[in-house]
This record gives structure tokens, sequence and C-alpha cells, in this order.
């Protein structure tokens, strides 16, 4: 490795700046929109039942979200995000790992989270806040977690899971460490892999987490959604060179960029990043390049700062068409079946939504537990005192009042 | 027992917590080889290794997320802001994440392996950005704990108490004190509980309230009061967060007046908390207002520190002021 602060090294007498736009980093791409391999494209080691499982999740989370997005302009939920455009990039990511590996993601992942194993009815509880959310009620909609799964749980700010996911990482190469060497001892058992967005990038909590992870060695494989927006501002307003890529260059990590809506690349630059985590332990970027097709959230309309032919014409490229058109050219997929699984699970996400907002909403306890290990003095005072106020008033607080132990 | 400087025994105890946990970690800037600005982790890397006691780049926002990511993984993690006035880049990490890790997730997740060491306070000629008392800033936000050592020997057992604590905390040291306090400190372990004040010397006529550095000037006030014939009561909270309510409401009913000092500017300073508190406690046996003797709302000052500092006359005139009421 070169160390630049050696003046001695590469010595150049003519002045001249290194362009801005030097880096010009290319976009891996197996699957044609049409759903073809490219000739002389390797297709990477993925099995039957894994390509299917990576496809239904991918189904599953396009009709979760349309349905949500419903329920949401319905009135029952107060907020969502969508997947839409991005299916591919994160679930066929989430596929490319262990199960053990972690997830620390932004929020817009829910396809990772399914591929996991998170049910139907544990993303209800979470969106209808009810008492069997593993979260207890306190966050709002699609602030996902699971410890079983190993998830880790949503937080609203941008980008601070990032520098988090340096140092988690770095707490799964510790027990592989060689203690009279320092140096890896062995292959490291799970890695940790962290999703942002391109405008989360533009955080200090990216560049400290990347800086970080790049000089301490962490085995963390940062994967960029380049989505094209943050919220409203095009990735030409976010940044300059050469998109997000360019930055894991300079902060000395190995990088790809990969097609975002093409399943296969997106697999095999993960299944790479993870054996490059794993033997070597230390970071990978992945930059993956999809379009958000959707709103930002519900709280957001695009059609304030982009046009219907804009999105009309990347419609056109449906990263789930595109793997479904290989999976059936393998005949790995039938697609009449396809389509009755399709009808079973829109009635079995209908059915899910009744059964959520008729469970009740956390019990009074949660407001003080979880704050600490155990409350605090004054937080437990606070509690009484709330208690015996609402006893004396309880048909203003008519859901509490009356489970109050 | 041995005769140590604070950072010796806050290298005890750090050594201590490193030796029983073998995936426990000491970062920051400067903290690996060289053993911090301060010297508080020599040795350490030398005898827990280089991937265990390690130097940062310098950030303190990727510091605390680095630190937050590592907790939550399990491992006990100490991780050093070279000057507390450096903490605020990691103001986000620690009032956002830290604090609310646990209630979040609904406990799916936690940083409660997380200590946050960092040095505090003025006395050094360090000016504006090497001098502040941040504690209030922290103590606003539920979730982690905050303690603050007066001494040696509460240096090493508090900081073991935190390090072992599920919760988050953040360890704030008197740096003025770092070598010109010294004592007998046991060599191995104990615990000092956190969220409980100690009563430093009973009196009767008035209740005098401080903590780290400031313990030392409440400490001097007293002797000039005492010597006019006045008894004070003095007590070192320790623990901002949570604080002993209950042994400074016992002390104020029986002394019937309270000063508190601390270095932080007095406008929302954590004074003004207990001042409120104490006043809905012990409004029957109060003989005077409560007085606090604080910072000025003025940044921390280079040249005119020894006029801005609230000294020992300063917190004996509020004395008199308190008595004579």
């Amino acid at each position: 490795m070169t160390n630049p602060n050696n003046v001695s090294l590469n010595i150049h007498h003519e002045l001249s700046f290194i362009d801005g736009h030097a880096l010009n980093i290319p976009t891996l791409k197996i699957l044609s929109e049409t759903g073809d391999v490219y000739p002389g494209a390797t297709v990477p080691n993925i099995s039957q039942d894994t390509a299917l499982r990576l496809y239904r999740t991918m189904r599953f989370i396009r009709m979760l979200d349309e349905r949500m997005q419903a329920a949401q302009r319905q009135g029952r939920i107060s907020f969502y995000m969508q997947c839409l455009g991005e299916e591919a990039a994160v679930t066929a990511s989430a596929a490319a790992l262990d199960d053990d590996d972690m997830i620390m993601a932004q929020y817009r992942e829910q396809a990772a989270l399914h591929y996991r194993g998170f049910r139907l009815d544990q993303f209800m509880n979470q969106m209808f806040s009810n008492e069997l959310d593993l979260g207890k009620g306190r966050q709002m909609p699609i602030h996902y977690g699971s410890n079983e799964l190993n998830y880790m749980t949503i937080s609203s700010p941008l980008g601070t899971q990032i520098p988090q996911a340096s140092g988690h990482a770095y707490g799964q190469k510790l027990k592989h460490i060689d203690e009279k060497t320092g140096e890896l001892a062995s292959e490291i058992d799970n890695v940790t892999i962290c999703y942002f967005g391109e405008g989360a990038a533009s955080e200090g909590d990216f560049h400290a987490g990347l800086n970080m992870a790049a000089v301490l060695k962490a085995p963390v494989i940062f994967f960029a959604r380049n989505n094209g927006y943050a919220i409203s501002t095009p990735a030409d307003e976010q940044f300059a060179g050469d998109g997000i890529a360019s930055r894991g260059v300079g902060y000395g990590i190995k990088t790809i960029r990969v097609d975002g809506a093409d399943a296969l690349a997106v697999f095999a630059a993960t299944q790479a990043a993870r054996d490059i985590c794993v033997k070597t332990g230390e970071p990978v970027l992945i930059e993956s390049i999809a379009y958000r097709l959707g709103a930002h959230s519900t709280s957001d309309d695009p059609s304030g700062y982009r046009s219907k032919e804009e999105e009309a014409d990347h419609q056109l490229n449906c990263p789930i068409a595109r793997f479904k058109k290989w999976l059936v050219a393998q005949n790995w997929l039938d697609e009449a079946q396809d389509d009755a699984e399709k009808e079973t699970i829109r009635e079995q996400i209908l059915e899910a939504v009744k059964v959520a907002e008729k469970v009740e909403k956390p019990a009074l306890e949660s407001l003080i537990s979880d704050v600490y290990d155990t409350p605090i003095p004054e937080l437990s005072e606070q509690y009484e005192h709330l208690k015996a106020h609402i006893l004396a008033h309880p048909d203003a607080y008519p859901t509490t009042a009356g489970r109050i132990k | 027992m041995a005769q140590m400087n604070m950072l010796q025994a806050i290298n005890s105890a750090l050594d201590i917590s490193m030796s029983e946990h073998p995936n426990a970690c000491i970062f920051g800037e400067d903290v690996g080889h060289f053993g911090g600005v301060f010297r508080a982790t020599s040795g350490l890397q030398e005898r827990y290794g280089r991937h265990r006691v390690f130097n940062t780049p310098l950030t303190e926002q990727g510091i605390l997320g680095f630190a937050n990511g590592l907790a939550a993984f399990g491992a006990p993690t100490i991780a050093e802001i070279q000057f507390a006035d450096y903490i605020f880049p990691a103001f986000d990490q620690i009032v956002n994440e830290t604090a609310k890790f646990r209630y979040r997730s609904g406990n799916e997740f936690n940083v409660g392996k997380l200590t946050i060491r960092t040095p505090y306070g003025g006395g050094i000629a360090g000016g504006l950005y090497h001098s502040q008392s941040p504690e209030a800033y922290f103590a606003h936000t539920p979730g982690i704990k905050i303690v603050v050592p007066r001494n040696p020997h509460q240096a090493k057992g508090l900081l073991r108490a935190c390090i072992e604590d599920d919760n988050p905390v953040l360890f704030f040291e008197p740096k003025r004190l770092y070598r010109a306090s010294i004592g007998e400190v046991p060599e191995g372990d104990y615990r000092i509980e956190i969220g409980t004040a100690e009563i430093v010397k009973e009196g009767k006529d008035v209740t005098l309230l401080a903590w780290g550095a400031q313990m030392e000037i409440i400490e001097q006030a007293a002797g000039l009061a005492e010597k006019e014939g006045i008894s004070c009561e003095i007590i070192d909270l320790r623990s901002i967060l949570p604080w002993d309510r209950d042994t400074l409401v016992s002390s104020v009913n029986k002394t019937g007046r309270l000063v508190i000092s601390h270095e932080a500017p007095i406008t929302n300073g954590f004074g003004a908390e207990i001042a409120a508190t104490i006043q809905q406690h012990c409004f029957l046996h109060l003989e005077s207002p409560i007085l606090r003797v604080c910072g000025m709302d003025t940044p921390y000052p280079l040249a005119l520190e020894k006029e801005y500092v609230p000294d020992a006359l300063k917190v004996f005139a509020a004395i008199k002021q308190s008595v004579t009421f």
C-alpha cells in the first residue's frame, strides 16, 4: 500500500490536477431488461431455492407496498414507504448473505427483512403500533427491527447506522484476531451489511463511518442504494463526481457499482463482497443504481419534481419482471402457479390488516420501560402520578384507563 | 491501598475492566500507544493489543457511531472523547442513538455496554474550547446516565460501576484534577453505586451541593464559613442522571438552606433542575431562597478566567447571603 505522506514516492514535476470527474466507474450488469444473460456475463452461483425465495420476496413486498400505500391513503396507518423499483437491489443483496449476518438498514429495506423471515403479521403489528409490535408501538410505521432475525431496529435520523455498522462489524471480527499478532487468524463467521440511500451519503456519519471502517478494518458491506432522489432532490443536485462509488475508492475501500434492477448482478456483487469481508476483515462498498419508482414516502408527491414521462420510462424496467423472465427461462418458475400464489397473498394481506388493527395498543407500562434497563426513580414517580391522573379521569383516556393494573 | 492520582485511578479501572472482559475495547483519538493526551490509557495497548485498544481517525461522530455499533454487538465499549468540548459532533449519535437504542427497539437491541469517557471543565487555561462542562445538555435526554467523580477513589469506583452498568453512561472527568488530586485508592476492584450522592461533611446551617472539580471549591468556601461560625453540610452529587434527590431533600429539610455550585453557565444548568425540585419538596422547610453560584452565561474565557469562575469566595458570599436572608 502506498503512503501518500511519503513525498519521495511517485514524484511528478509538471503541475497538473486530477480531475474531480476522473473516475468513471463501470456498472456490472448480468441480466438484460428482457431477462437474458448478456454475452460474456457470468451467472452467479445461485440455487433454485434461493432464486425462488428471492423472487417470492420481491413479489410479496411489491404487493404489501401497494396495499399499505392504499391503507395509508385510507387513513388506516399514518405513514408508509415503498420499496418500489428497488426490490432487486434490496432482496438480492440480502439473499447473498448468511442469515446470521447483521442487517443495518435505513428504512426502505423491508424486502431484506421479509427475506429473513419476518412474517406478514409482524409487519402489520409494527405498522399498526399495537401491543404485539416488537418495538412496542414506539416508532412510526416501517421502523422495523428484530433481534431474532439480525435486523437492527430502524432509526429515523439519516445515516446514523453507517458508523454503527462499522463498529458492529468490528465486534464480529474481534474473536477472529490473533491475540499476539493482531492479525486475522481465521475467516470471519458473520459480517454486517449497511444499507443507505445516496441522500444519506451526504451526512457526516457516512464519511465518518466509511473512514472508520477503512482505517480500523471492519468487515462491513456498505450498500448504497442510489435511487436518483433524496426525497425530491435529484442526484445531480446532491453530489459532484462519480456517484457514491468514487467516495468508496477515496476512502481506500474496495468498491463496485451494479445495476440495482438486476437481481443477478446484485447477488453476484454481494456474494463477492461478503467473501472479501470474511477473508480479509475489510469493508466493501457496493453502489446499486436503481430508480425509486414510488414517492419518497406517503408524505411526498413526486409530481412536483419529476415528469410522468420520466417515471414511465423507468416503469418499463421492472426488476421483478426482469428476474421472473430469467426464472421462467430456467424452468424454475411455473407462471400459472405464480399467479395463483399472488391471489392468495393478496387475500392474506387484506386479512392481516383487519386483524392487526383490532389488536390493542401497548399497555401504559411501555411508556416507561426500556428507557433504562430498570426505570429510574423519577420516571417511576412520574408514572405513578400519571396512573393516578388517568384513574381520576378515565373518560379522557378511554383506551388505557380500563387496562391499568 | 496505594497513592494514586486520578489518571492512575482511571487507568486502574480500565485495566481491571479490560482483563475481565476479553472482548472489551477502548478507543478514541490518540488513546493507543501514546496513551491519550492525558495518558489515561497508558500501557493498555501494550497489555491488551492493538485490536482492543486503538487510535481512531479524528472524528467524534465516527467514534460514537462506531461505539454504538460495537456496544449493540455486545462488546463492552469504552469510547474516549478527547475533550468534552468536542463531544458535540457526536451529539446526534449520543442523544438520538445511544440514549434511545433500547427504547425505540423495545429492547430488541441496546447499547448498555457503552461507557463514554471525556475530560471536562476549566482551570487549565484552556479557554472557551477546552473548558466546557456540557453535562446539562445530556441530562435533558432520557436513556443515558451521567456520572462525575471528584477524586481518584471515586474515579475508579464510579468508572468501574459505569462500565458494568447495563445502560450507556457518560463519564465526565474533571481534567483540572487529573494530576492535582491524589489519594488512597484500593489496587483491587471495587465499585461505587451510580445514582447516590455522598455526604462529605455533616452540618446544620446550610447545605452546599456540587460535583466533580467544583467540590474542592465548595469545601474551601465551607472552610471560610466555618470561621464565621456557619456550619455547612457538604454534599457531592456524583451522579447527575439519575440524581439522588432523597439525600438532598433530607439535608435541606434539616438545614433549611441550599447553595448549589457548578462550573457550567447558570442558565438551564443542572442547578436549575435541582433548585426547582428542591423547592417543590422542601418548600415548607426552606428558610431562604435556593442560591446558585455557577459559570456566567458567556463562553468560558481565557484571560479573565479567575474572574469568571464560581470560586470559593463567590460561594462563601452566597452562603452568607443564604444564612442572613
